[in-house]
């Protein structure tokens, strides 16, 4: 008997001092997968995973879907979903171009981008949380919303004729030391664009909010269970609220960002960012059923799955259809993963 | 008195309040706007037949491949709590298969066109099999279990096709794709019927309806009563598939091509909110097939009263987003709330509260 207790306490005090939580642990898979990944690239690849120019390029190329990312962990992990992203962002992007062509300023074309994207999250967030409308709908209608505008506004390619952007996104962080020597014996510094900083500052912000402020915490406790988040005292359809607003803002912010990477509007910008960014997340270790995830881990999920993009495309599979063939396998190989790991540490927990 | 005739449909009608309303919302708004928009004609079309059109035709025709997914997707929803947003890759690889099979034989007869519908059905089965033991097996949840194929489903019908948009060309496949000769209805809206009717027959002649119902009000309280709730989940998958492959197979036969790009594009989203606009609860639970398939109806009603009202075909999305919205919040449970209470206390309001049976 006496053993048996012993042996009882000693599990519980491992329990007690166990050092991962499930965030945590999801979050240090990823990174260990995309870390193995990466070195493996540029062990059997070579070419350009050598030079440190590849992993700015990978984040100039997606800073808009790294920002879209964060926005919609913080939903996720307050256990909804909003798939009105994407649409968003090109919303932003093609107003914002229409509007500067029309001869508006830089400043007012910003307050624009941020003010589409509140609007977005506020009427969602309100109609969500307050009229208990099924997010999935709500946001769904979001979408079809902002495509349908964007094309209202143009149906044909606006590119940004506007002088004072064109010097803005002219604007490139250079860094010499990781730089590499041309052909002709010149140094090329590696490049970073404006969106890239804009992008780690959102991260940075956000994971300090879902780190150590209330709100942040907040988020985590209606994710994990509603009930007790309400008996807890809080105020359940506020926060709701404003994880989609949040989730707006930052959309409008995404649509700008992407506007300086291209330089024009489109219809078709941002096609499916809103299944990337979801991608993302859950590679991430965002649970869609809530309370679970870290925008670190988003961080690293994007930079995954274009890394897969890289690989496929620089191993010699030249046909169009292996890139999302592979990035399906990558997404289920992940899923599964977590459904297993998840699934084992709930068993040990009973036990 | 509107509003006295809303009250009677929820009284009577239950679930069904929502599409029944929006459906004579839309019909009196055409009527309104022009009448005309409902003249049924009787033409002949390229190869001599007397066939029936006009606007109403041309909705219930349109709607088919919508109203055959939306049957499955109810069940999937029902039993599962979530959606499958895959269907419209999967439907892009079911038509693959299909013309693939149709292409490699040296004659197309009624047969041959059977073996590659049967084919198609089998791989959308497998797929539809994939996502099931990933939901019921790995508990993943709907959305994300069908994300996989949503990301690699159209490419895996361009790898099928080989690169190309491959066609076939057969007077069978065109009588499927719009009419047999000698009837006047478009061969699409029968095949729903026959649809419709196939499982009108399986719930009656089997529990699933029941089955489904419980597993997805509650799945462990269903699994200790003896359901196996993971079966009944794989199954609702699997019966999705089929769904999936007869949809994609009309979608072939309507142009005679398969595009693994546009074919059935963005149908998922559609079907989610037919379901949704029948008055199912996508968290799970009860449901109507009838209301999905009105649900369908609605929304294909609506893009083309917008078509007719000379809106582009990419700006109807904005429009059709402002509806869906009016509608969702008609059906919210805060505001049918609110709704009750008004009605009681007026006078000529009945102090039943019949929004509560509706949700």
């Amino acid at each position: 008997m006496d053993e048996k207790m012993i042996e009882k306490l000693k599990s519980q005090k491992t329990y007690r001092r166990e050092p991962l939580t499930d965030t945590q642990l999801l979050m240090t898979i990823t990174i260990c997968i995309f870390m193995a990944m990466y070195v493996l690239a540029m062990v059997f690849l070579k070419g350009g995973f050598l030079h440190p120019q590849q992993v700015f390029d990978m984040l100039n190329d997606n800073a808009s879907l790294i920002i879209v990312s964060c926005g919609l962990t913080i939903v996720m992990i307050g256990g909804g979903i909003d798939i009105s992203v994407g649409a968003v962002t090109s919303l932003v992007v093609m107003s914002c171009v229409m509007y500067l062509n029309n001869g508006g300023n830089i400043f007012v074309s910003i307050l624009l981008a941020l003010g589409i994207g509140l609007a977005f999250g506020l009427v969602q967030g309100f109609l969500i949380s307050y009229l208990e409308i099924q997010p999935f709908i709500v946001t769904l209608a979001g979408m079809f919303f902002a495509r349908g505008m964007t094309t209202i506004l143009s149906v044909n390619p606006q590119k940004a004729a506007h002088e004072g952007f064109a010097k803005l996104r002219e604007v490139k962080i250079e860094i010499p030391w990781l730089g590499y020597y041309a052909k002709n014996g010149n140094l090329v510094p590696a490049r970073m664009e404006l969106g890239v900083v804009v992008a780690f500052a959102c991260l940075i912000v956000i994971f300090i909010l879902l780190g150590f402020i209330r709100l942040g915490r907040n988020f985590y406790a209606m994710g994990g269970n509603q009930q007790s988040a309400l008996m807890l005292g809080i105020n359940v359809k506020k926060t709701r609220f404003l994880s989609y607003v949040i989730s707006g803002v930052l959309s409008g912010i995404s649509g700008y960002v992407f506007m300086m990477h291209t330089g024009a509007g489109n219809a078709t910008n941002a096609a499916g960012m809103e299944m990337n960014a979801i991608a993302s997340s859950i590679i991430g270790g965002t649970l869609l059923t809530g309370g679970v995830g870290n925008v670190a881990g988003t961080f690293f999920g994007t930079l995954t799955l274009t890394t897969i993009k890289k690989i496929v495309v620089s191993s010699g599979l030249r046909e169009p259809w292996w890139q999302s063939i592979t990035t399906g396998g990558m997404l289920c190989f992940f899923i599964l993963l977590q459904s297993v790991v998840l699934g084992y540490r709930a068993k040990k927990k009973k036990a | 008195m509107s509003k006295k005739n809303d009250k009677k449909f929820s009284l009577n009608l239950g679930q069904l309040t929502i599409p029944i309303i929006a459906i004579l919302l839309l019909v009196l708004f055409n009527l309104f706007r022009d009448p005309s928009f409902f003249y049924i004609g009787i033409a002949h079309n390229n190869d001599g037949n007397i066939v029936l059109s006009g606007n109403l035709v041309s909705i219930i025709n349109g709607a088919s491949e919508l109203a055959v997914l939306a049957i499955g997707m109810t069940l999937v929803t029902a039993a599962c709590g979530g959606q499958d947003i895959s269907v419209g890759a999967a439907a892009a690889i079911a038509g693959s298969v299909f013309v693939k099979i149709l292409k490699s034989v040296p004659s197309i007869n009624g047969f041959t066109v059977l073996v590659a519908f049967v084919s198609a059905c089998i791989v959308a089965m497998i797929f539809g099999s994939f996502n099931g033991t990933l939901v019921a097996v790995f508990k993943i949840q709907p959305m994300i279990a069908t994300l996989i194929l949503y990301t690699c489903g159209r490419s895996i019908a361009y790898w099928i096709n080989g690169g190309a948009t491959p066609t076939v060309d057969s007077p069978i496949i065109t009588a499927i794709g719009s009419f047999i000769p000698g009837i006047p209805i478009p061969t699409p809206v029968l095949i729903v019927v026959a649809v419709a009717i196939a499982f009108k027959l399986l719930f009656h002649f089997t529990s699933l309806e029941l089955f489904t119902q419980s597993v997805g009000i509650n799945g462990s309280a269903a699994r200790l009563n003896g359901i196996n709730a993971t079966f009944m989940k794989l199954l609702s998958f699997i019966l999705l598939g089929v769904c999936v492959a007869v949809a994609g197979s009309i979608g072939v036969s309507r142009l005679g091509l398969i595009n693994h790009e546009t074919l059935l594009l963005d149908v998922e989203m559609d079907t989610i909110l037919a379901v949704a606009i029948g008055g199912n609860n996508l968290g799970g639970g009860k449901f109507k097939i009838s209301g999905s398939i009105i649900g369908a109806y609605v929304i294909q009603m609506l893009t083309i009263t917008l078509y007719a009202m000379k809106v582009s075909s990419t700006d109807v999305k904005a429009y059709k987003a402002i509806v869906i919205i009016l509608l969702v919040v008609i059906g919210s449970p805060v505001i049918k709330a609110k709704f009750a209470k008004l009605t009681a206390k007026s006078k000529f309001g009945q102090p039943k509260q019949p929004a509560k049976g509706a949700d």
